[in-house]
């Protein structure tokens, strides 16, 4: 546990049979129930894995290196968020503050980047270097995708650059739907977080965060590092084994 | 607390009145809410039973179309399961739980009341489809594709699953709310194994809710990206597997079934108990058996799917696992029949509901085990054998299990008896109606009668006992009105209950009925199972005995106040699901953008405003 420090347990005097606050439990009950709810949309995501009839597929838009970059940005918000708490924790309101508003800047980052790949990906254009395909470049045909390998009769009518605009959306296969899908209620539920941090962050200006209402913060962690770790499967199981043979 | 200057209106203060209903957090007033709602829509799901024993009545009928027919059964199923037994089952928790466990309100009171009213809003959104273009008309369970928009455009389905959405985030709510609340709440002294049953039921049936409707809710979000947005999930077309509907339905729909079954267990654990003067029989069994129902019906779930085709090997393991499901139930009955043995049995209502419960819920159980075994199924499957089975579970289990609930706990609810010749009455005439209704459909179901057909020739051998079946439907609608007279007879000169007319067991009768609105003067102390049946027999002083005097209690009693928040945020999540049906018009994505701003804007009034307003003078 990341906040396994000794702290009050806020302003929640009452007596509870399990020591543990009420709000406390109540996260980790809707914690658990969120691992349901995510863990139906990966299945159905695995389910549909390379059954798509039509591209784009996976290895058609995904780029690891930037999708590698968000994850990063989103695990240091994770790391941020826990300075965070611990600064609370020691009284520091002025050190709570640099930090929560870190974690939401990280969070919102990785909304920009996501946002940026959706756009991406409904613009994603089919090229090819016809020049190369009409010289048979082993190495070139070779590093073709499987979608990209069906457009290779077009190269008959063009020169230089076949070049075409096949966007995946929401609409255009199994691929699509499911991704978006999963991703997009992914995406939800970091939007919620950042809403979440940001009044925090405000609400620490009126007072209203002190180290001994230090649960409210605790909570919005808890469901931060969910978020964060919901990711790690996803990055693993939709975009490395996604782009990675042998998976 | 500190108090923080946020432009929030007043809190309501309304101590009588429409007013106090409408933002009430009183987990008592929350579960007449409940059972009060619940019983009206039973009704109206039997009516809709009615018009189906009407039409099958006699061969040849065309008293409704099979478009209507459809829409019927849909409703009639969708209904009872989430508009009836659930909320009834929601209405025991909420009266009960907080009482049994000695505590004086839920941990979350507004929660609770935000789950009533996303339930009335999911309640309103399945009900007025009927007046808006079509009722949804393809089973309960909505298989898609057949769901999909291709096959059915029109909106019923929409309306299905915003219902089934708003109904799902409002037992999520109340799952978590009581979770917490039997877990945290707790009178000193009630460990775990000194909880009453309905409380141990209630918790597991909580755990289920918490991690089986998440899936629901995925899969209806799908169904809606598709018919709304244009997604593939369940289109054939674009390669979509017809099979995964099926596998998250019942990977929800299983664990559903026991969500139904466990409250109503619980309730039977605490009235046989009663009216046999002994304690119940194998507690820790029980209370295992009911732990190991709720692990073991996440296992079972393709024994709905045993022919589509899934192969030998998984039509094996699910039907073993289906058998095994048996045995903690078969575990429970002899250990009600072993409670009843050799017990001083008072045959009061209640107790009369509670053995034909075992009854009937005894050959449901065995046709269970019938179609568990997956060559048998295969004969079964889509048969009136199967309509002869759920409802002898549901019916004969939950219903009757309820209704001993209500002739139990009416008396503490409300303070006066229900009458016990009506009562009587009551049980015999559900008791003979739901056996002449339901029986039959076993031998329909063996002579081939398929379900869901709207009418049948005269020459397939089964008008004699779709004849008895309507009969037994008419008797069953009797019953219904017999017990609305009872109740309406009890509220206006029904005889004063006092705190314990049952020489019951439970912390709840051992305060006023109906209970004060801070229900315990003083916590009690427990000491023991059945701790008041120790207190009464033993002179164990656990609590103040029923009936003592309350000198000057109240002032020092803090209660959560009312707010208005539970209700404006449903109302918000009603816009907005109706909004979403019509998205495609600029005046639906007009109503979903702003009902879900209204549910934002509720939810954060809401966790700026404390349970309590500071007192005027601060007193600690």
């Amino acid at each position: 546990m990341a906040h396994a420090t000794t702290v009050p347990h806020g302003e929640e005097h009452e007596e509870t049979t399990t020591g543990l606050s009420h709000r406390k439990l109540l996260i980790w009950a809707f914690l658990g129930s969120d691992c349901m709810f995510f863990g139906s949309l990966i299945a159905t995501y695995m389910v549909y894995r390379g059954k798509s009839l039509v591209g784009p597929f996976p290895e058609d838009v995904f780029s690891i290196p930037v999708t590698s970059v968000s994850t990063f940005v989103l695990l240091m918000s994770s790391m941020s968020m826990v300075l965070a708490y611990s600064a609370l924790v020691r009284g520091s309101i002025k050190g709570f503050r640099i930090w929560i508003l870190s974690t939401a800047v990280l969070g919102m980052t990785f909304l920009a980047f996501q946002t940026f790949e959706f756009r991406d990906f409904a613009n994603y254009e089919v090229h090819l270097d016809c020049a190369r395909v009409e010289a048979e470049d082993a190495d070139y045909l070779e590093g073709l995708t499987d979608f990209e390998t069906t457009f290779l009769p077009r190269c008959a009518a063009v020169d230089e650059e076949f070049s075409e605009q096949h966007g995946l959306t929401l609409k255009t296969n199994l691929f699509g739907t499911t991704f978006f899908t999963l991703t997009g209620f992914h995406g939800a539920h970091v939007t919620l977080g950042v809403i979440w941090l940001l009044s925090l962050f405000f609400y620490s200006f009126r007072g209203g965060v002190t180290p001994e209402r230090s649960l409210d913060v605790d909570l919005a962690a808890l469901y931060w590092h969910f978020v964060d770790v919901v990711w790690i499967v996803i990055f693993t199981v939709v975009y490395l084994f996604g782009v990675f043979p042998g998976f | 607390m500190t108090t923080l200057a946020l432009p929030l209106p007043k809190r309501p203060v309304h101590p009588t009145g429409v007013w106090s209903w409408l933002t009430t957090v009183d987990h008592k007033r929350i579960g007449i809410l409940y059972g009060v709602t619940a019983i009206i829509l039973f009704l109206t799901g039997g009516v809709e039973a009615l018009y189906m024993r009407v039409q099958l009545a006699r061969p040849g009928q065309e008293i409704v179309s099979p478009e209507v027919y459809n829409q019927l059964f849909t409703m009639h199923g969708t209904t009872m399961i989430f508009l009836a037994i659930m909320p009834m089952g929601a209405a025991f928790f909420n009266f009960l739980i907080p009482l049994q466990i000695g505590a004086r309100d839920v941990a979350f009171p507004r929660l609770n009341a935000f789950s009533y009213w996303t339930f009335l809003a999911g309640a309103i959104m399945l009900k007025f489809s009927w007046l808006m273009g079509g009722a949804p008309n393809s089973g309960w369970f909505g298989y898609a594709p057949i769901t999909g928009v291709a096959y059915n455009p029109g909106h019923g389905i929409d309306f299905w699953i915003m219902s089934l959405q708003l109904l799902g985030i409002a037992s999520l709510a109340a799952a978590f709310n009581f979770i917490v609340t039997i877990l945290n709440m707790r009178a000193p002294g009630m460990s775990l194994m000194r909880m009453p049953l309905f409380t141990w039921m209630t918790l597991i049936t909580s755990f289920l809710l918490v991690l089986a409707f998440p899936v629901i809710t995925v899969a209806l979000i799908e169904l809606m990206l598709d018919r709304l947005f244009g997604a593939n999930f369940f289109v054939t077309r674009a390669g979509a597997n017809p099979l995964l509907w099926q596998h998250l339905f019942w990977v929800f729909g299983h664990p559903e079934v026991y969500i139904l079954i466990l409250p109503a267990m619980g309730i039977i654990s605490e009235v046989l108990p009663t009216f046999s003067k002994k304690p119940l029989f194998g507690y820790p069994v029980v209370v295992l058996s009911g732990v190991i129902i709720g692990f073991m019906g996440w296992m079972v779930w393709s024994h709905h799917m045993f022919t589509v085709g899934l192969g030998p090997v998984a039509n094996s393991v699910f039907a073993l696992t289906t058998m095994a499901i048996a045995v903690p139930t078969g575990v429970k009955i002899f250990n009600w029949i072993a409670t009843m043995w050799k017990g001083s049995i008072d045959v009061k209502t209640p107790m009369l509901f509670a053995v034909g419960f075992i009854a009937t819920f005894i050959i449901g159980g065995l046709s269970g085990v019938m179609h568990a075994s997956a060559p048998s199924d295969a004969q079964q499957q889509d048969t009136y054998f199967i309509v002869a089975h759920l409802h002898y579970v549901l019916f004969g289990g939950s219903i009757f299990a309820l209704m001993a609930g209500i002739y139990y706990w009416f008396p503490k609810i409300t303070g006066r008896l229900l009458d016990e010749r009506v009562g009587k009455l009551n049980f015999w005439i559900m008791f003979v109606g739901f056996n002449l209704t339901f029986f039959p459909m076993h031998f329909l179901g063996l002579d081939g009668m398929p379900r869901r057909i709207y009418t049948y020739d005269a020459d397939m051998g089964w008008n004699l006992w779709n004849a008895v079946a309507s009969a037994g439907a008419g008797l069953i609608a009797v019953s219904m009105l017999v017990f609305v007279a009872n109740v309406v007879r009890s509220l206006m000169k029904g005889e004063e209950a006092g705190a314990d007319p049952w020489d019951a067991r439970t912390l709840e009768w051992s305060i006023p009925s109906p209970p004060p609105e801070y229900n315990f003067e003083q916590i009690p102390t427990v000491h023991g199972r059945d701790a008041f049946w120790a207190q009464k027999r033993q002179g164990v002083r656990t609590v103040a005995v029923a009936g003592g005097s309350y000198n000057g209690g109240e002032h020092s009693i803090h209660m959560p106040q009312p707010s208005y928040w539970p209700l404006v945020a449903p109302i918000g999540l009603l816009m907005a699901a109706y909004g979403l049906i019509y998205v495609s018009s600029i005046f639906g994505l007009a109503a979903a953008v702003l009902g879900g701003a209204i549910a934002m804007v509720s939810v954060y009034a809401w966790s700026f405003e404390p349970v309590n307003d500071p007192p005027e003078t601060s007193e600690h």
